[in-house]
């Protein structure tokens, strides 16, 4: 971990953690890169919140090493704390203050923050995650959705080289969430790396550059949303009326195609439709071309890289099965 | 959440003042005793033990119209009605068993569990604050929360028993008189004598309180673990191990009542409250510092 650490904002090697017998997250290699919108994916349970708490220095590894800015944890950990922003498995806020109390509150624990812009920072900060109207009034009358944004705010206070949000929108309404995407889109305009866990795939498919995915605590994916569309296969789709024969001329070419009932509504669609893997060796062209000339009706016909959607149900499950 | 750039600098400049030198970090001991002493529970706290002299003079003055002092009742009860300036001192003889106990026990039991009850624990541990810091701050706070009590009580029975009674020159324990500003400055001295005896129960508390993320279990802990010390004081079996209890100079303010003053018992005190800061403040370093925040 020497050359390649300054361009990565988070890099982990062979972390671990256990609880008593239970592994909770094993042997993950995170490689998070500097400015990227890095999207932290997995269902609940499975291990995205102990290692953000890894990653702030809250929880201990059980073993392997963790980098966070270029500085090793846990040894450096207050000269990296400072520059990292955090909103870590909902906020937490005294109940008894206003909202800007509280980030006063929080402000005045960070010894680098300057105690005379604290009130304008804080005023700036409420005014980004559109909490100016509500900044006096105490936080036990927020909404959650209130608080979320709160702790939003909250890592926002001063300017951050990393900002980690862990399900920020959780409990916002689609207005909020669009805002926190909006929110999360001019961070990183000012080069701040935005690291958001989240079990909502369109969400992370939404705001982020790059993703990992994670499942019963191992990193079961990471990369780039574009390498990780091609991890997955792509596929053919095509309607026409005569799916038998169809049929027949895609094994012939060796796809092997699934037959789907069509669509209730009537109208052009109401045929069959055939989708099948797409098999490198073979051009999408030549499949119609071999259809056309067999007398098949070809009423549509499209190649599609898998979506993220399969790939993440695919590695993770599907349903509601937490991962034990 | 408008996305705006307004406040915001960019964030070399922040690398730049990461770099720069830490300030020392008095304001953050100043928002802990902030939040503290806005708390309502806090001022109802201090309401309540001011409420003690208050009755007591008030009873001592109603049943005096009626019958003399008989020489019941805590040490000093009959004085105060030659001189009002006892109260404080009656009270405190009363306080400092059980409600001082209680209220120290909550506020110091709070300090840790508290924050992670309420889930800012982990955001004041990122924001951040070394956890070595954190105790510190709570702990000053709680031993400014002792003082604060124990002037509470004193000023409360010196404004009412002046009220109800007498102020005049004060007869000492040890036969002679001072005047009344001698006698203030010797309830300041008791005031600090107690503030000084709850340090150790203070240091237990936040050692307890960096146990649990429930806070009232903490509190709860804290005061019974006065309790049991208090028992044990009592009991004369256990003669050989009295000097070592938290509690065992507890009421010894008597002898700031003397002339010239003893101070021997003030400093047995001090030296025995503070093994006990160093003890269990170790406790709560070791404690906190090696323990996963999972509140």
């Amino acid at each position: 971990m020497t050359a390649a650490a300054p361009e990565l904002a988070i890099e982990t090697r062979q972390l671990t953690k256990t609880f008593g017998r239970q592994t909770v997250v094993n042997n993950l290699d995170l490689a998070v890169p500097r400015g990227s919108v890095f999207g932290f994916l997995g269902p609940n349970g499975s291990g995205k919140t102990t290692t953000i708490r890894m990653l702030l220095g809250l929880a201990s590894a059980t073993s392997g090493e963790v980098r966070v800015l270029g500085q090793e944890l846990p040894q450096q950990l207050p000269g990296v704390l400072p520059r990292v922003g955090a909103l870590i498995e909902g906020p937490g806020f005294y109940p008894f203050l206003s909202g800007s109390a509280n980030l006063i509150r929080l402000d005045s624990a960070d010894r680098f923050a300057s105690p005379a812009t604290r009130r304008k920072r804080v005023a700036d900060a409420l005014e980004r995650v559109g909490l100016t109207h509500a900044a006096g009034k105490k936080v036990k009358a927020y909404s959650l959705g209130m608080k979320q944004r709160l702790g939003i705010a909250n890592a926002l206070l001063t300017p951050r080289e990393l900002i980690v949000l862990d399900e920020p929108t959780n409990g916002l309404d689609p207005q909020g969430t669009r805002e926190v995407r909006h929110l999360v889109r001019s961070l990183t305009d000012q080069g701040t790396t935005v690291f958001v866990s989240s079990h909502l795939l369109a969400e992370i498919e939404q705001m982020c550059t790059h993703a990992a995915v994670m499942r019963a605590g191992n990193l079961v994916a990471q990369g780039s949303l574009d390498e990780l569309r091609q991890t997955g296969q792509t596929r053919i789709r095509l309607v026409t009326p005569d799916a038998q024969l169809a049929l027949g001329v895609l094994a012939g070419l060796g796809l092997a195609a699934d037959v789907e009932a069509p669509p209730e509504r009537g109208g052009a669609s109401a045929d069959p439709q055939l989708i099948a893997p797409l098999p490198e060796e073979v051009a999408a062209e030549q499949i119609v071309e071999a259809l056309v000339a067999n007398g098949v009706r070809v009423r549509g016909f499209t190649v599609a890289g898998s979506t993220l959607e399969d790939l993440f149900v695919a590695l993770t499950g599907e349903g509601f099965d937490v991962a034990q | 959440m408008s996305p705006s750039n307004s406040g915001v600098a960019s964030v070399a400049s922040g690398a730049a003042a990461a770099a720069a030198r830490p300030r020392a970090g008095w304001s953050f001991l100043a928002s802990e005793l902030v939040l503290l002493f806005r708390r309502r529970r806090t001022w109802v706290l201090l309401a309540t033990l001011a409420a003690i002299p208050v009755l007591v003079a008030v009873a001592v003055r109603l049943s005096t119209a009626r019958a003399p002092g008989s020489g019941r009742g805590p040490a000093f009860l009959d004085q105060i009605t030659q001189n009002g300036l006892f109260v404080s001192v009656v009270a405190l003889t009363i306080c400092v068993p059980l409600f001082l106990p209680l209220a120290v026990g909550v506020v110091a039991g709070d300090t840790i569990a508290g924050e992670a009850g309420a889930g800012t624990l982990r955001y004041l541990l990122v924001a951040p604050v070394g956890r070595i810091r954190l105790l510190l701050v709570k702990f000053a706070a709680a031993i400014a929360f002792c003082l604060a009590a124990t002037v509470v009580i004193t000023a409360a029975g010196a404004l009412i028993g002046a009220a109800l009674f007498p102020v005049g020159p004060v007869v000492l324990l040890s036969g002679d008189t001072i005047g009344v500003p001698d006698s203030i400055v010797r309830a300041l001295l008791i005031a600090g004598y107690v503030t000084v005896s709850l340090a150790g129960l203070t240091a237990i508390g936040l050692f307890v309180s960096t146990l649990t993320d429930a806070p009232v279990g903490a509190m709860a802990a804290t005061v019974v673990v006065s309790i049991v010390a208090q028992v044990l004081d009592s009991l004369p079996q256990l003669d050989w191990l009295h000097p070592y209890l938290f509690t065992h100079y507890w009421l010894g303010f008597a002898d700031l009542l003397r002339q010239p003053v003893e101070f021997s018992s003030f400093s047995s005190n001090a030296l025995l409250q503070l093994a006990y800061v160093l003890i269990f403040g170790s406790l709560a370093i070791g404690r906190f510092t090696s323990k996963d925040i999972l509140s």
